[in-house]
């Protein structure tokens, strides 16, 4: 792959030599528990950012708290591990004022949707440059089991002995809900997909949020089993490609409907004909269609769960904007001279 | 009719109304006529937190005061000369600051019995003889300023809020001003409307009139400019000064000037003013909180830039586990706190100097933060150049403790000659600095200057410099996570030591004793000097001795403060809160402080710091 694959990172110098995985492993010794689902998604990632050819120096890793923040320590890019919640909001700055840098977010459930929920929807509005890719493993892991945001309702953890009282986020639809450009859903053991679903974001300008269904081996062992399953995933799951029909199931049995009404529904294909079956279309403009396949899936059953890219329009970057911005300005009044700022308009000389 | 002139040394001037009279405009109109006229000045705007209070009401008014003489002064005055009252509201909420044989004008229009009910007056004050000790001036300013325009297409709602134009022509005529500033002010203001902007200018032409025919008014005064050092002079607002002293240290340094900020009274217009400036390649991000605001200048700061945030208390105690990163990351970042009252949502619009605690503070862990505090409006694009200087050259968070009066308040200013402000230098990390015990060369991010102790800034995009930091504990020297004990008490220890080494690049204090005599030191810090000095000359002016010294380092001290402090016999330290720093300076020097303290969201007066001052030198 070159990187004229990713026009969203042309102002990102490449690298002058090929890169392997090994190129972006630092020399620290990784510290997640053993069996962590983290472990998948770090060699995803140390194997796919060779695809991107860039200068490693240009690449910048900026995690908030919880496990997956520690996750910049093992890149050998440059990284910042910042405070709870904060992430996108100090991403945001590098982002704007470094239009050379390819910038990522890593954070978590409870890092970018309790504590850090107001600058994770804020990042998606203004379209900011930041790939942010969000663990989603149900459960407060690095304080040591409690619910999140994400987990289902009546959930037993320490702080819900009698089950938890809180409805979850959807973290699809609350990132749709929130204006972003780019939103996808994918899982950290399918490799494949996931190398996919992060290059697809890499190659997006502005703001992207990939969710990835990620496994706390300690606290909430095998929450996303059924969608891992070979028993049982295909039932479950839906991968959604754009421009191709809407079908999943062992034998592509089902489909996605749209009903008389407006809703989708999921049905068997052979009882109301392909012809039924909706096209994904993630270039939509009008996010309608992607709210609607975000809302099918049943987050206890996991049945009907979307994974792949839900929505990838094309909206010019917040840092671009600021940039022509300035240059506008710069270009119609000249490059600003301080001297003559601080005289002003309004002046009396004292000899 | 020839009026008959008098020379005044001094003057102070206090517009009052409601809000939305436009007695702010006023004022600032006044002030640049006597800006230009060459006197030295010093405003005070003071206005309600609220946009729009109900109209006639008490909470709802505004006030300007102004100070300005033939000498060089340094406060907006104690007490005014002149009362100009828009309505009984404005009377009432001022008349307890009048002198007694002050000048009062007052709107008559306004006094109707429904608007005296509203402030409770029973009767009218201008008539039941409660203001006999004032030299009071009534004049119909609304229902004159509506004869005048009577001529325009305007309706008469627009023609009365053209008042404060009759009243400003009015104060001009008394004293002396001249008015082409005003007359292009309002041509440029209301050009998209000339039927407004011609009745404004007969409406300031008209009140210039009526001071020249009534005989209300027998004398007209002047007021000599004030010598001063040659040069050229502009006016300058505390919160205007900040904002050029920050694209000064952005050229000055080379770096990108990265503002992220929330709005907050009484600091919004700082990201206001930037905003205006990106042909200077300044960059403003509105931010969604004021977390966001000071952690997206952390993130700039990371690359490369000068990442500022602005706010006030209530926003410094939202940034402050930000600015614990930033104390751990050991990143330039510059944070503006314009004082205003407190706790909580205080007293938004009024001042005090009650953050002093915070800024020092107000963290978790150890976590030393250098403060630097402007002392005067125009002094704020000096501080703001050093705060960047340090943060800068020391890699760490610098708390800029500006207040309300400083940002509001404004006096004249001698510009200063750009190319002789001493520059920056950023001296980024570009090469390995650490060679390992295999001979390879590496990069260590902790690694410190011996003399600075401040660790290299090595930005994204340096080749062979990648490395990762965070707010977890780091190892001395390679930046890495390290939990052991003994690194942990080392780098909090270096920390600290790195913010007291500033003090080896901070000037000396200069003590302002005259004669030499003094055994009694007053000092301050922040925007007290005014008022301090003031006090001072008073006090001197009676034949007696005071020292004085004022504090822009707050943390960390000057390295002469201790021996100071201890070669007088009193030392008086008023300050706008309840004893902040007497605390600190008592706790580190163990000496005593007198302190004077006061929280009433106002500056101090100068003739109360000279009874201050009195009363010590009389109890000794």
């Amino acid at each position: 792959m070159t990187t004229d694959a990713f026009p969203a990172l042309s102002l990102v110098p490449k690298a002058e030599a090929l890169q392997t995985a090994k190129d972006f492993k630092s020399d620290q010794e990784v510290r997640w528990c053993p069996g962590c689902g983290d472990y998948a998604i770090l060699s995803t990632v140390q194997s796919f950012l060779p695809d991107l050819g860039l200068k490693r120096e240009n690449i910048v890793f900026v995690s908030g708290i919880g496990c997956s923040s520690r996750f910049p320590y093992y890149l050998d890019t440059f990284g910042l591990h910042s405070i709870h919640g904060r992430a996108p909001a100090i991403a945001t700055g590098l982002a704007t004022s470094r239009p050379d840098l390819s910038v990522w977010v890593i954070t978590g459930d409870g890092d970018a949707l309790s504590i850090g929920g107001n600058h994770l929807i804020h990042a998606l509005r203004r379209n900011v440059n930041l790939k942010i890719l969000l663990f989603n493993n149900r459960i407060y892991g690095l304080t040591k089991g409690q619910y999140s945001p994400t987990s289902e309702r009546g959930k037993i953890t320490k702080s819900s002995p009698q089950g938890s009282l809180d409805y979850s986020f959807n973290p699809v639809s609350l990132a749709l809900g929130a204006e972003a450009t780019f939103v996808a859903r994918t899982i950290d053991s399918d490799r494949k997909h996931l190398t996919e679903v992060l290059t697809a974001a890499a190659g997006h300008e502005g703001t992207a949020l990939v969710e990835i269904y990620q496994n706390c081996n300690i606290f909430n062992d095998n929450a996303w089993e059924p969608l891992k399953d070979t028993d049982t995933r295909d039932d479950l799951m839906m991968r959604l490609v754009h421009g191709e029909p809407i079908r999943f199931g062992k034998e592509q049995e089902k489909g996605v409907m749209r009903k008389a009404d407006g809703h989708l529904e999921v049905v068997e294909v052979a009882k109301v004909g392909l012809d039924n079956i909706i096209s994904h279309d993630a270039h939509a403009k009008d996010p309608g269609l992607a709210f609607a396949l975000s809302r099918l899936s049943n987050p206890r059953t996991l049945e009907n769960t979307p994974i792949g890219v839900f929505r990838d329009i094309t909206r010019p970057s917040y840092d671009r904007l600021m940039r022509e911005q300035i240059a506008e300005v710069t270009e119609a009044q000249g490059a600003g001279d301080l001297q003559t700022l601080l005289f002003g308009n309004d002046t009396w000389a004292v000899s | 009719m020839s009026k008959q002139i008098v020379q005044l040394n001094r003057v102070v001037i206090r517009f009052a109304g409601d809000s939305g009279d436009g007695m702010q405009l006023t004022g600032d109109r006044f002030t640049s006529e006597t800006a230009g006229m060459g006197n030295d000045l010093s405003t005070l705007p003071d206005f309600p937190a609220e946009i729009r209070a109900p109209a006639g009401t008490l909470p709802g008014v505004s006030a300007f005061q102004l100070h300005f003489a033939d000498h060089d002064i340094m406060t907006p005055g104690d007490s005014p000369n002149v009362l100009v009252a828009m309505n009984p509201a404005a009377l009432k909420a001022n008349l307890h600051d009048m002198p007694r044989g002050a000048d009062i004008i007052v709107n008559t229009d306004e006094f109707t019995k429904r608007n005296l009910v509203k402030v409770g007056y029973e009767t009218n004050p201008i008539e039941d003889g409660s203001l006999d000790q004032f030299k009071v001036h009534p004049i119909a300013l609304t229902s004159m300023t509506v004869e005048a325009l009577k001529e325009f297409e305007i309706s008469k709602k627009e023609a009365e809020r053209a008042k404060n134009m009759f009243a400003l022509g009015l104060l001009c005529w008394l004293y002396h001003r001249p008015t082409e500033g005003t007359t292009e002010f309002l041509k440029a203001k209301f050009g998209k409307n000339p039927e407004i902007m011609k009745a404004n200018l007969r409406a300031f032409e008209a009140g210039w009139s009526y001071g020249e025919t009534t005989e209300e008014f027998s004398i007209q005064y002047e007021i000599n400019p004030a010598p001063m050092k040659s040069g050229t002079y502009r006016n300058m607002s505390g919160n205007l000064a900040l904002s050029y002293g920050l694209i000064a240290a952005s050229k000055l340094s080379g770096l990108t000037l990265f503002l992220g900020s929330y709005p907050i009274t009484p600091a919004s217009d700082i990201l206001h003013e930037l905003s205006r400036h990106k042909r200077f390649g300044v960059m403003t991000f509105q931010a969604e909180d004021e977390i966001a605001g000071v952690g997206a200048a952390i993130g700039a700061s990371y690359g490369g830039a000068l990442g500022v945030t602005t706010t006030s208390g209530p926003g410094v105690a939202l940034k402050s586990e930000a600015i614990g990163l930033a104390v751990s990351l050991e990143l330039p970042l510059l944070v503006v706190d314009v004082q205003r009252g407190g706790p909580s949502t205080g007293l938004p619009t009024k001042t005090e100097q009650s953050d002093l605690l915070q800024a020092m503070f107000g963290r978790n862990g150890e976590a030393p933060v250098p403060i630097v505090a402007p002392q005067s409006p125009s002094d704020c694009f000096f501080a703001a150049i050093e705060a960047a200087r340090i943060a800068i050259t020391y890699r760490t968070p610098v708390f800029l403790l500006s207040d309300g009066y400083l940002a509001n308040g404004s006096e004249p200013w001698c510009v200063p000659d750009v190319s002789l402000l001493a520059k920056i230098d950023p001296n980024f990390a570009t090469e390995l600095n650490h060679e390992a015990a295999d001979g390879t060369m590496e990069f260590w991010p902790y690694l410190r200057d011996p003399e600075t102790l401040a660790r290299p800034w090595a930005i994204p995009g340096t080749a062979g410099l990648e490395h990762r930091i965070g707010g977890i504990e780091k190892a001395d020297g390679a930046g890495t996570i390290s939990y052991d004990a003994d690194n942990h008490d080392k780098m909090v220890r270096l920390r600290q030591a790195k913010v007291d080494a500033i003090s080896r690049t901070i000037p000396e204090l200069v003590i302002d004793d005259p004669d030499g005599d003094a055994r009694v030191l007053i000092m301050g810090w922040g925007s007290t000097y005014g008022p301090i000095g003031a006090a001072c000359r008073l006090v001197r002016a009676e034949g007696k001795s005071v020292a004085q010294i004022h504090l822009r380092h707050v943390n960390p001290f000057p390295s002469n403060l201790e021996t100071i402090l201890k070669s007088y016999d009193r030392v008086i330290l008023p300050e706008m809160n309840l004893g902040q720093l007497s605390m600190l300076l008592r706790a580190k020097f163990l000496v005593d402080i007198i302190g004077y303290n006061q929280v009433r969201g106002m500056p101090f007066k100068s003739d109360e710091l000279a009874t201050v001052i009195n009363d010590v030198l009389e109890s000794m």
